[in-house]
Parts: C-alpha cells; structure tokens; sequence
C-alpha cells in the first residue's frame, strides 16, 4: 500500500508543532544565533500556560529590538537599558499581569545596570530573561560587560585587557545577592537537552510572578557566531569551553535562596585561576 | 469634595492628582519640589484612590516607569526640577515617539549644571522646542498661581490622553514654593475600564497583538510617522493656544511674561498705569502651542513689547517670530535664581522701550 503523505500529517503523528505565538515572519537573527531558540521557549511557555490575554512583554535594545515583529503577544520597545524601569511601571498599574523584560548583556549588564539592580532590589514581580553573549551583535561585536578576558571584539582587537578594560561582570551572581530577587538561574539553549531545561526555568519563571515574591531571572548563555566570526557549530564549542567556564549553567538561587556552595566550589575549580573569590 | 485650602504649589500639585484619578506617580527627590513626592506619600495617595505613587532610583528609572505605565493607557505622571528633567529627556523623546500620554512636571531651578534652587525660567528652550533628540513637541503648560498648579493636573491629563502626546507643566520655584489660596475640585474617580484601541493589556480573544514603539527601521515608513506627528502639533497649535490678556485694550506697551514673571509684571502694569503710562500684560498659558496670533495682532496697536522672563531671553525669541518685525521686542530678566522685582520690570519698560 503506498501511503499517501496526508496520511503521514496528521494529528496521532504530530511531535513538535510551531508555537501559535510565532509570527510567520522570518526571524532577522543569524543561524545559529539563540535568540529565536529563546523566542520560541517563551511563546511555548504562555502559550501552554495559557496566559496570553494577561502577557506583556519588553523588548530591549539590541540585536532584538524587534523582537515584537516575531511574537504575537502584546508587547513594547524600552529604551537602551531601561527595560526594567519600563516593566515595573506596567507591573505596578497591572499587578495580576504577567510582564516579562527581554534584554541582552549591553542592555542589562552596562548601560541599564542601575535599572536592573533597583527592580531586582526593589522586588518587582517580574520575569526578566538575559541573553548573555559576550558581545554587542547589533552594533557590530563590541566589547560588552560580560566580554571574557583576553576576547577579541571590534573595540578590543587585541583582546580584553581586564587591566584597562575591567572584568567580566557576573551580573546574574550579583543579583542573586539581592533580597528582592527569588528565582535567579543559567541557562543554554545550544543543545536539545539544554532547551528543554532553560524552558523549565522560564515556565518556572512565568509561575513565581504568580506568587509574588520579586524577580526571577534567567540567564541564557548564547553564542554570537557571526561577530565571534566563527561557524554557529565552533561558535557552540567555544561557547562551552570559555563562557560556560566562567558562566557556569544551574541554579544561582531558588525560592528566594541562594544554592548551596558544593556546585559553585566545582565551578571555582573548572574555572582554574581565571576568577577570583 | 470641593474644597478652600491654603497650599504650596507643589501640595496643590499632588492633592490635583489624586483628586484627578491619577493611577500612578513615579519620581526622585530634587529641591524645589520634593514636596509632591512626600505629599503624595504623607496623604497616603494608594489608600484614598489605589494610585501607585513610587519613589525611582533615579529620573531615568522615573520617567521609563512612566513610559511603561502609559503604554496601558491609565493616567500616569512624574514631576522633578530642570536637572532631573534634563535627566529625563531620553525618555520624554521616547514618550512623543511611540505617542504616549503623560503629565511631567517641571519646578524650574536655576542652571545651567547643578546650578541653584531658587526659581527660574531658563529651562523654556528645552520645554518648548523639543528637549530630547529628534522632531517632537510637548504641549506646555505655564501655571501662574497655585490654583493653576491644581487646575493644570486634570486639564494636562486630559490634553495629553486627547492628543496621545506627553504635557509638561512648566512651574518654577516660585510657584511651587509659595503659599496660596486654592479652591480644590472635586474628586473624580480613577477610571477603571480603557477602552482605547491602542493600549496593551495582554491580547486578549481574538483581537490583533499591539505594539508600542518610536522605532521604524524602515525611513519612508518613519518619515510617514513623522509627518503624522507634526499633523499632531499643528492641531494643538489650532485647538489648544491658551492666553490671557491683561489691560492690553487701551495698551501702548505690554509685557509678555508666563509663570512666575507674569505675577510680577501684574504688579508692574499697576505701578505704570499710576505713573500714566498705558502697560497691558499679555500671559501665554500655553507655551507650546505659542499665543502668536495674538501677539501679532496686539502688534499693530503698541510701540513695543517687553519679554520679562527669569532667563538670559528665551521666549523673547517666539514674541520676535510672532510680530515678526512689526514692533519692537526687548527681553529683560534676572537669572540665576534672583527674582526680578515690579520696580526693576517698570524701569527695564522705560529704559528698553519707552525712552530708548
């Protein structure tokens, strides 16, 4: 019997449809890149959670500030940095709401820092998700806050000296000191396994706002092939032999508190002389 | 209820916004109008209405929280002084970009830098022409006694809910400061149900999803959107001109003030008119839309016009581009927080205008 490819479509077949809060519009990142990865986790997310008349959504400055011409979801532009100040002034007058930030490393870690540690401080009942590349994409890979030591980026050629230019900042571990924020994680979205991890931590990050407890925050640690100018799948491998080293993926902080040192002593050791504690 | 209170500008300022229905106020402390942010606290704003009054990390923070709390439409506010406002003009060009509506309020201090916390008018460049980056306009209101500080909060919400652009009420430290009588509007409550078809909310059914941004990668689309804007400004200039004309009718000379200089010229037209000189004062209360019109008109009946502000001659440019040449235009004005006096503002009259 020759089957037709009808009979192969249909529902009692179907493993993975696409989001409905995708827009058909192509995503403008590069391949490889992880923001539509992430993009997609997070319409999976509402939409399985079924909180879509209640989302809104920040988009940052950055590689995606048109994040929203992708989402099918309510959603505003910030300024450069303040994405945070702008999610609180939705969340104070919409309480039952659930408002998310989307912010890269520039936007969280340098220029919206102040924005970012008064929210967190403050306790806001938000979910905020922190794409963490090393980099500045849209602007053409500049040295960003969270740029690793010795990096080649267009504004440090010959590498990050961290005697000039300073040190990788750990925004996600300073946070996490805050008694405003409850759900602080790292996460990846390179790997199968590591998408559907970073998707439990950001439904988990969606339920907290419920509770009303302050921030959570997930980290995803995402490669920039294009401006690292290697292929996405050495980009990947120099993701996981240099940034996972000094941004260790797991849990910083659950339930308001933080996770116990065992794990981050394993990562003082992987990590060698590179950090200092 | 209503009510006859005495009151600082800047209480009358917050006790409007509450009786407004304001639903939110997110601001910093800064000298001279800290008072609003402590009022709103003291009187206990969240009980009486459930507004959300917040204290900000900073102006910046202040004004993106209201950038945020516009986007759904409710009635949100900030007030500060020029430093702080200068702080915020990021934010004030990002508002009139994605067209949201909101009333900032700015209790002018001298400058320029850290300058000095008495009054001053020299901030009227950056409220009327723009401020921020880009091709924008505020609609400004000058306030001249503190009856209008309170009149001006539901007037300037309702402005900029109708024209979806952000109004700035352009007080000083005077205004602020000083004690007044105030007769207090009744309360109107907050209004609970947005029906705009613009504002977020989560997408709720079926409708279409809803984004606020100023940005358009596309130009002709941004010129588009541009265009759209000055449409805006060129109706406030033809609905919204607010003035008022103070013996002007039998006038040879009349002072052009706002604010502050405009009480003080009040007091210079009567000292004129005793000495038998015909001075009339004509009082912009909007500032953006600019009274010009009338200006231009009152141009043809007197030999010369005196712009009295506490600035080095900001306005005195917009009187000039009113009567556009027509009659003679002087500035006169103390700044760096000195207050000019009726006598100094009779004597500028004769010196500039009368005997040059």
């Amino acid at each position: 019997m020759i089957m037709d490819i009808n009979d192969i479509i249909c529902e009692e077949n179907l493993v993975y449809r696409k989001s409905g809060l995708l827009l058909e519009k192509p995503f403008s990142y590069c391949p490889g890149c992880g923001h539509g990865t992430t993009h997609r986790i997070i319409m999976e997310v509402i939409e399985e959670m079924g909180i879509i008349s209640n989302v809104i959504g920040v988009a940052p400055v950055g590689c995606s500030v048109i994040a929203y011409d992708f989402l099918n979801i309510d959603m505003v532009g910030a300024a450069h940095g303040r994405a945070p100040a702008v999610a609180t002034g939705i969340k104070r007058v919409y309480p039952d709401k659930f408002i998310f930030s989307y912010q890269g490393d520039g936007d969280l870690a340098a220029i919206g820092t102040s924005e970012t540690i008064h929210a967190c401080n403050r306790g806001e009942n938000l979910t905020m998700i922190f794409i963490n590349n090393g980099i500045y994409g849209m602007t053409g890979g500049q040295m960003a806050p969270t740029t690793l030591d010795g990096m080649k980026t267009s504004t440090s050629p010959y590498g990050r000296d961290i005697s000039s230019m300073g040190h990788p900042i750990k925004m996600t571990e300073l946070l996490a000191q805050l008694e405003g924020t409850y759900y602080i994680t790292r996460q990846a979205v390179h790997t199968a396994s590591h998408v559907r991890k970073a998707k439990k931590a950001i439904r988990l990050a969606f339920e907290n706002q419920k509770l009303n407890r302050g921030v959570s925050l997930v980290e995803v640690v995402s490669n920039c092939n294009s401006n690292w100018k290697l292929s996405p799948v050495k980009a990947n491998q120099w993701m996981e032999e240099n940034m996972f080293k000094f941004y260790p993926l797991g849990d910083i902080k659950v339930e308001g508190k933080l996770v116990e040192k065992v794990q981050k002593k394993e990562n003082i050791e992987r990590v060698g002389n590179t950090i200092k504690i | 209820m209503a009510e006859l209170k005495l009151m600082k500008g800047n209480e009358a300022v917050a006790e409007a916004a509450v009786r407004a229905g304001a639903d939110a106020y997110f601001g910093y402390p800064i000298t001279p109008q800290s008072e609003i942010l402590e009022y709103l606290m003291t009187e206990k704003a969240y009980e009486r209405t459930g507004m959300v009054v917040l204290q900000a990390e900073s102006e910046l923070a202040a004004i993106n929280m209201v950038y945020g709390a516009a986007c759904t439409g409710k009635k949100v506010m900030t007030s500060s002084s020029s430093p702080g406002i200068s702080l915020m003009q990021e934010g004030l060009s990002y508002l009139a970009g994605a067209e949201l509506p909101c009333l900032i309020v700015n209790v002018v201090r001298a400058g320029p830098g850290l300058g000095a916390i008495q009054p001053s008018q020299a901030d009227y460049f950056q409220s009327v022409k723009g401020g921020g980056h880009g091709d924008y306009r505020l609609l400004v209101l000058a306030p001249a006694s503190v009856q209008e500080m309170s009149d001006f909060v539901p007037l300037g919400f309702d402005l900029a809910l109708k024209y979806r652009n952000p109004v700035l009420i352009l007080s000083d430290g005077l205004i602020g400061q000083m004690m007044e009588k105030v007769d207090l509007f009744e309360a109107k409550p907050r209004q609970m149900e947005i029906q705009e078809n613009w504002t977020l909310s989560g997408r709720a059914g079926n409708r279409p999803k809803r984004t606020i941004t100023s940005l358009d990668l596309d130009p002709v689309k941004m010129e588009k959107h541009n265009l759209h804007l000055q449409e805006k400004y060129k109706a406030m200039e033809a609905n919204e001109v607010r003035y008022e004309a103070l013996q002007c009718e039998d006038a040879e000379y009349i002072y052009v003030a706002y604010g502050a200089s405009a009480r003080i010229c009040q007091k210079a037209v009567q000292l004129a008119r005793a000495k038998g000189i015909k001075v009339g004062l004509l009082r912009p209360i909007t500032l953006f839309p600019f009274p010009s019109l009338p200006l231009f008109n009152l141009a043809d009946q007197v030999k010369g016009m005196l712009s009295v502000e506490m600035s080095a001659g900001q306005m005195v440019e917009d009187v000039r581009l009113a009567v556009n040449g027509k009659v003679k235009v002087e500035h006169y004005g103390r700044y760096g927080g000195m207050i000019h006096s009726p006598t100094e503002v009779l004597q500028a009259l004769e010196n500039k205008l009368i005997n040059a």
